[in-house]
């Protein structure tokens, strides 16, 4: 018999478990909501499902936290151990860049939210794309201001290796600063490829109009994804750009 | 006319590949990691064979650190971080909270082909020559000595890596998001409790040794400068990195055996568990303290003495939790009604065997004892009465015991005794003389050794083959139990426990209508004893 309760006469298990069969012994399936399409079937309701998605995605960031944290750890003692150096090398990098790099994801995360806020508000499919593929717009003009800036280190011997080249005081602790320098904005970079490519996925959801007031999870779990790239540069630009700043100043 | 079960819910290789049931991705990861297990197995025999005597006679110097290096990548990254919890995790934790499924099925699978993938390239790595650095990976070996295929090795490491960063991430959100109604946090099997903090550590370490890897493989490959002293950089720094998340990998290997040992103790001495509280918190506060001792590995390696103590002291502390939980299982086996099925004798020896791996961490986490035992064979000693005297009997005695929910299978009870009395003889022969001999002074990794510690050596090859008598067994009995097996009951234990409260092997869907609990599991009170089979 495949009801799994036939034997909850023998002994009082943890199942409160009338001997009546079918759906009076507990929780009929998805009890008190009409079927959505999208509920998925080992939820009870579309609320558990959102919450599931959610936490998911926020456990998912709390592991990217600890990915780059590594990175950070590696940054803060190797420029403890190298102050000066990497101050001089951080004032090679170019800070108008990095500056305008960072206004350009602020405003895409600005995007980002408008087009969660236009799912959640049901608004038009194409009001959706709209702002999702203004996001995308951004990421894109970010990796290529990225491009030229690699461009340039590989042009003047910056990148770490055989051909490093270093003119100034510090180079060994110039190099490791630029190795840190290429792994964590590659990550990063990385970081935004990949949400690139799940903005298309969502953009082509949206526009088929899968999304609305009831179910734009997929639309604000990918917006907590952009956010927290977001934020890892907001860490990475000063770190990176701005502690030379005032390099060479008191020599 | 059969009933339909998940096993024969859907036939064919396209129905078990493709699958998203949680029972399904269980039995695939059985497979695989019991194929690991054999290829580590497989290099450990060599590795015995060779100090069989002292000269270095069987393998040369590069083979034989060959064979230890696959050994541990295998072992660790492919058997023991995702045995238990890939494989009974999986399968039990959903029907253990009353849920029909992890919270992200196709998650679930893909954690599994991401697992086979990062096999692939370490199996690719074996075979094309293997790596020699051993299997922690230390620079300035793994950078600049090593010529054998390290990036390959790593990059399967890496990629296994998020296999089980997502098996953690899937139980933390199940195990907060899907419990039936009523099934407060109070009420869960331990199990799941060991779970839930081996997923914490899944999820917070991890990554950590993902970066880690990956910073080797960029200085390895392109010439980034991380770890090279020639630019300022630091070895050291690879040790705190490696082990912030290794040290407490061994906590993913044991918590989840002790969550294991929880449940056939109560189930075999017919008793709740004694202190349940405090045995659910000692999972979480292993799970905590473990990410802080990291440094008692860095004792050598140049760190401030200071650290040092510090870290020492904390190391100490893991002591508290890990004694709570033995104690309070012999407390909870204290006048219960015991009855000594394989199970439970695994559950015993791993009792016995947990306790000197335990007490022996403490002979290493003292400072002055560490720097004359430190990469001696006492070590390896230590640790494999963890791994293995804890977390391999652990798995075995839960495979044992939720083997007939699982196939819907009673296996032969007198082989799989005889396996686990064979599995605790030859791990102890294989085992303990080498803490003797690591005191005597034996290093590890060393392919020859004295003539006087030979006699040690001998007694732990020998222990070694029947060790592996003892494994091999229940692959045939527990195969032949598939086709040939006594077809088992809801609840063959008399165990109690949601998961015993459904047929076996369990419906696709698990459970009919989702369940409402209104007490904690294994309510074994005397009273209600008299009758039940």
């Amino acid at each position: 018999m495949p009801n799994g309760h036939s034997h909850a006469e023998h002994y009082p298990g943890p199942l409160h478990n009338p001997p009546v069969k079918g759906a009076a012994a507990g929780v009929p399936h998805h009890a008190g909501h009409e079927h959505h399409p999208k509920l998925q079937h080992h939820f009870d309701s579309m609320d558990q499902q959102l919450e599931a998605s959610y936490l998911g995605m926020w456990v998912f960031l709390v592991t990217e936290i600890m990915f780059f944290g590594g990175l950070f750890m590696a940054y803060l003692m190797y420029r403890w151990a190298n102050p000066s150096a990497f101050q001089e090398a951080s004032a090679h990098l170019n800070k108008a860049w990095g500056a305008v790099n960072t206004v350009v994801l602020i405003v895409s995360s600005l995007t980002m939210a408008m087009a969660v806020r236009s799912a959640q508000t049901g608004a038009k499919a194409k009001t959706q794309v709209a702002w999702l593929v203004a996001t995308m717009i951004f990421g894109t003009a970010f990796l290529g201001v990225k491009y030229v800036e690699y461009s340039d280190k590989f042009t003047h011997h910056l990148v770490p290796g055989p051909h490093f080249q270093w003119t100034g005081q510090y180079p060994a602790g110039a190099e490791i600063f630029y190795s840190l320098y290429f792994m964590m904005t590659g990550l990063h970079a990385v970081h935004m490829i990949i949400g690139l490519g799940i903005m298309t996925v969502i953009a082509v959801m949206a526009w088929r109009g899968k999304f609305d007031a009831d179910y734009y999870t997929p639309v604000e779990v990918s917006g907590l994804y952009w956010h927290f790239v977001d934020i890892v540069w907001i860490f990475l630009f000063p770190l990176l750009y701005l502690i030379g700043a005032h390099y060479g100043a008191g020599h | 006319m059969e009933t339909v079960s998940y096993l024969n819910d859907g036939h064919g290789l396209k129905s078990w590949l493709l699958t998203k049931d949680h029972k399904r991705i269980a039995l695939l990861y059985l497979v695989s990691i019991t194929a690991f297990f054999g290829m580590g197995g497989l290099f450990a025999m060599f590795i015995r064979l060779e100090l069989l005597t002292p000269a270095g006679d069987l393998l040369q110097a590069e083979t034989y650190n060959k064979m230890f290096t696959m050994h541990g990548v295998v072992m660790v990254f492919f058997f023991l971080i995702p045995s238990i919890p890939a494989v009974l995790g999986n399968f039990l934790i959903p029907i253990m909270i009353g849920a029909k499924d992890l919270a992200f099925p196709r998650i679930n699978l893909i954690s599994w082909y991401i697992y086979i993938l990062g096999g692939t390239f370490t199996f690719v790595a074996a075979l094309s020559g293997g790596v020699d650095t051993g299997w922690t990976f230390y620079t300035p070996y793994s950078t600049a000595a090593a010529n054998s295929h390290v990036v390959t090795a790593a990059l399967g490491i890496f990629i296994t890596g998020f296999s089980s960063i997502l098996t953690g991430l899937n139980f933390i959100v199940t195990i907060h998001r899907m419990r039936a109604p009523g099934l407060t946090w109070f009420r869960l099997p331990l199990f799941v409790w060991a779970h839930y903090a081996t997923s914490l550590i899944m999820i917070l370490g991890t990554p950590v040794i993902a970066i880690t890897v990956l910073l080797v493989g960029a200085e390895r490959v392109l010439h980034l400068g991380f770890f090279d002293p020639a630019l300022g950089g630091d070895p050291v720094l690879f040790q705190h990195l490696f082990w912030f998340y290794s040290h407490p990998a061994v906590y993913i290997m044991i918590l989840p055996a002790m969550g294991v040992m929880s449940e056939i103790i109560q189930a075999f001495s017919r008793k709740n568990i004694f202190g349940y509280t405090f045995v659910a918190f000692s999972s979480l506060a292993i799970a905590i303290i473990g990410f802080l001792v990291w440094g008692h590995h860095l004792f050598v390696a140049g760190q401030s003495v200071y650290a040092g103590l510090i870290f020492s002291f904390i190391s100490f502390l893991v002591a508290i939790p890990s004694a709570i939980k033995v104690f309070n299982w012999t407390a909870t086996i204290y006048k219960g009604s015991i009855s000594l099925e394989s199970p439970m004798l695994y559950a015993l020896g791993f009792i016995g065997l947990f306790t000197i791996g335990g007490l022996t961490g403490l002979f290493l986490s003292t400072m002055g004892l560490d720097i004359h035992m430190h990469d001696t064979y006492f070590v390896v000693a230590h640790f494999h009465y963890i791994m293995v005297g804890g977390a391999i009997m652990g798995y075995l005695g839960g495979l044992h015991y939720w083997w007939p929910k699982i196939t819907g299978r009673i296996y032969a009870e007198i082989p799989a005794r005889i396996a686990a009395g064979l599995v605790f003889i030859g791990f102890n022969l294989t085992f303990f003389p080498q803490f003797i001999a690591g005191y005597l002074g034996m290093p590890r990794r060393y392919h020859e050794y004295p003539p006087e510690l030979q006699v040690w050596n001998v007694m732990s090859s020998a222990g070694a083959s029947i060790l592996a008598v003892g494994y091999a067994i229940p692959l045939f009995y527990l195969t032949y139990s598939l086709f040939a097996g006594e077809k088992s009951g809801a609840d063959p234990w008399g165990a109690k426990g949601l998961e015993w409260e459904i047929p076996s092997p369990p419906p696709t869907s698990n459970f009919e209508v989702t369940p409402i609990v209104t007490h904690g599991t294994h309510q074994y009170e005397p009273s209600r004893e008299v009758g039940i089979a």
